[in-house]
């Protein structure tokens, strides 16, 4: 039984509310917002779609789609499921992760450049994992596990250290770029202290990249995000009511230090599990919330829309590292050029205000 | 079960001392707010009021002594389960940037609704009485960042409203109001008080004070220095008291209460009436 009406109070945009069971679910739905999205899907989709016809084995988009259904030629079948479906989710999922992270710290930093960088946690990461590329010498798990702990270790450091009374944005941001600096130069140290060869395999983990990632990773990241997403999503509503103002927000029932200190929980946890499969891919947390914004022109960063861009994102970008220059390059240099167009949009766009 | 034994009302503070960091803002202080009384503190900058009002609310612990809701200490109670009862309009916010008039009165509602309950009907209808009552329908879909400073006021004052509570908390609600609007809102919060909400101001203008509150408060370095009827303890005294400022206290010609005339450091030439228009007048010929 659905009982859809039109709102009688004026927001300014077409909003839809849905009351369910006599009331006992109801929601206000942003019309707009759910175009937005469903267009972001279509296009992902078709991004996905394209991802899986092209490479050294170029296929027929009618075969793709024949085994995705588990029809038609065998061979066919494994490139298509088995080879490149794996890199199509996890690009699709890294993407959509980055993006709902930077939202979080976007809102809670009501700063449209907070990001999970801001706490130091990329610079932290790349610490973790060049001390053991450098130091251990250690394998792909190795790295994966050394980036884990030094983002992790970083962000706690962090937030103890912006710690006064809870934390607030700004100090988290301040503080967060303190260490991040700090803990930068001290990578770019151990990088030149390092032998040539020890330093390029570094440099590439760096950038961040899909290459060589498959079914081993796709499994890890899609429990971790059956579990952190639903989170995110149940928290979406105190982390906009903060957006109002501690003040205001605490004298209407958020309980503001627990909520942020959960969201940051949250939003470490997506960062961490990219960073741990794919290295620290920039810009997509920046970047995707503030564009997602903009298309759905909501008054504040939302989760799903912005999921979804980062999705589109990255698997935009990782096809066209994976096929438009002839050599497979990390995908990390394409996100950092979106994060370059998305500066110079910026700039645009306030100069024609 | 202390409140109710001591007739000290559903809101009090017991004992309170109050400090941010170091800086210790009031001792022991303590202040009840009477059941349904319309409750206004007054005070100079700086003294404390707000403080008050953020202790009353939950938002600052107290270093030692309680807050006091419903018969338990306020800081047992969950965010939201003060939120139900209390309601704080804070003396300065900010709206996040875009954000449309209705949604952030909408906001108002956040301790009635649950992640399966969004936007309820009775969500929706006490948006549309909030903001009717505060006169900011017409303003509805515009976006706050583009209203001027009292029209910005009244949607916070909606907010609140929304909230649905039965105290109200309001720190300085007529700033950035005219004349008119200033009083059409302590006529609304004189109904709404009327209609059995207790609440509590703090007002800079002593006259609206006098006029409107059942019980004053004046605050002065962070103690209580008088509280009661206004008309029983407004004296030309307690306001050179409170904010050093000599003044000659008049009854209020349209509600008898007690009207504070300041006299300021000097002492005004004495003008004519029938002078000064004419003045006006040529002035404007010019
Ligand atoms: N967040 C804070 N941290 C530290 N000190 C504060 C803080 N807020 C207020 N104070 C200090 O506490 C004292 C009382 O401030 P409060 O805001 O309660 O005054 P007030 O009576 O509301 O004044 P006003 O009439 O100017 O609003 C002031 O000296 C102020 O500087
Ligand atoms: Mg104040």
């Amino acid at each position: 039984m659905r009982a859809a009406v039109s709102s009688h109070l004026n927001f300014g945009r077409s909003v839809h509310v849905v009351r369910v069971l006599r009331g006992r679910l109801s929601a206000l739905f942003d019309r707009l917002s759910i175009f937005i999205g469903l267009a972001l899907a279509v296009l992902a989709l078709g991004i996905a779609g394209l991802s899986l016809a092209s490479g050294k084995y170029p296929i027929a988009l009618a075969d793709v789609l024949g085994a995705l259904a588990g029809q038609g030629d065998d061979m066919v079948r494994m490139i298509v499921v088995e080879w490149r479906l794996p890199r199509v989710a996890l690009a699709f999922l890294l993407g959509g992760a980055l993006a709902m992270s930077g939202a979080i710290f976007q809102s809670l930093t009501r700063n449209p450049l907070g990001s999970p960088d801001i706490i130091g946690f990329s610079a932290g990461s790349y610490t973790g994992a060049l001390m053991v590329i450098l130091l251990l010498s250690g394998g792909y798990y190795e790295t994966a596990a050394g980036a884990l702990i030094g983002g992790i270790v970083t962000a706690i450091a962090v937030y103890l250290l912006a710690y006064r009374r809870g934390v607030q944005g700004f100090r988290l941001i301040v503080v967060g770029i303190g260490v991040a600096a700090m803990l930068s130069a001290f990578n770019a140290w151990m990088i030149r202290e390092a032998d040539l060869q020890v330093a390029m395999s570094a440099a590439i983990w760096g950038a961040g990249s899909l290459n060589g990632l498959g079914f081993e990773q796709l499994a890890p990241v899609a429990i971790v995000l059956c579990v952190v997403v639903p989170l995110t999503l149940f928290l979406a509503r105190p982390m906009r009511q903060l957006e109002i103002g501690d003040d205001a927000a605490r004298a209407s029932g958020v309980d503001a230090n627990r909520t942020r200190l959960l969201l940051m929980v949250l939003g470490v946890a997506l960062t961490a599990t990219v960073t741990a499969v794919a290295g620290p891919i920039s810009f997509i947390a920046l970047a995707a919330p503030q564009i997602a914004k903009r298309l759905t022109r909501a008054s504040g960063v939302t989760l799903i829309p912005s999921a979804l861009t980062g999705g589109l994102l990255l698997l935009a970008a990782d096809w066209t590292t994976q096929h438009a220059f002839g050599v497979q390059l990390p995908v990390g240099v394409m996100t950092v050029s979106i994060g370059g167009l998305y500066f110079i949009w910026l700039l645009i766009r306030e100069g024609h205000k | 079960m202390t409140g109710s034994q001591f007739g000290l009302g559903r809101l009090h503070a017991d004992n309170v001392t109050l400090r941010y960091d170091e800086r210790t803002i009031s001792r022991n202080l303590s202040v009840a707010v009477p059941d349904g009384s319309f409750t206004v503190i007054v005070g100079p900058n700086a003294c404390g009021k707000s403080t008050l009002l953020r202790a009353l609310s939950r938002l600052l612990v107290p270093a030692s002594g309680q807050v006091i809701l419903d018969s338990r200490s306020i800081s047992d109670l969950s965010a939201k389960d003060v939120a139900r009862r209390l309601g704080l309009l804070p003396q300065s916010s900010i709206a996040p940037e875009g954000i449309a008039v209705a949604d952030l009165v909408a906001r108002g509602r956040y301790p009635h609704q649950s992640f399966f309950r969004q936007w309820s009907k009775a969500d929706e209808e006490s948006v549309i009485a909030a903001m009717e009552a505060t006169r900011v329908t017409d303003l509805s879909g515009r976006l706050v960042d583009e209203l001027s400073g009292g029209q910005r006021q009244r949607v916070w004052i909606a907010m609140v409203l929304a909230q649905e509570t039965p105290i109200l908390l309001l720190d300085e609600p007529t700033t950035f109001l005219d004349i008119a609007h200033q009083i059409e809102l302590m006529d609304l919060l004189a109904e709404l008080n009327r209609q059995g909400r207790t609440i509590v101001a703090v007002l800079h203008d002593l006259n609206h004070a006098c006029r409107y509150a059942s019980h004053l408060i004046a605050m002065k370095d962070g103690a209580i220095v008088a509280e009661g009827n206004p008309s029983a303890i407004v004296t030309e005294r307690l306001v050179k008291d409170v904010f050093g400022l000599p003044s000659v206290i008049i009854p209020d010609p349209v509600s008898n209460t007690p009207l504070i005339v300041p006299k300021g450091r000097q002492v005004a030439p004495v003008v004519h009436l029938d002078t000064s228009a004419r003045a006006g007048k040529e002035r404007h010929r010019d």
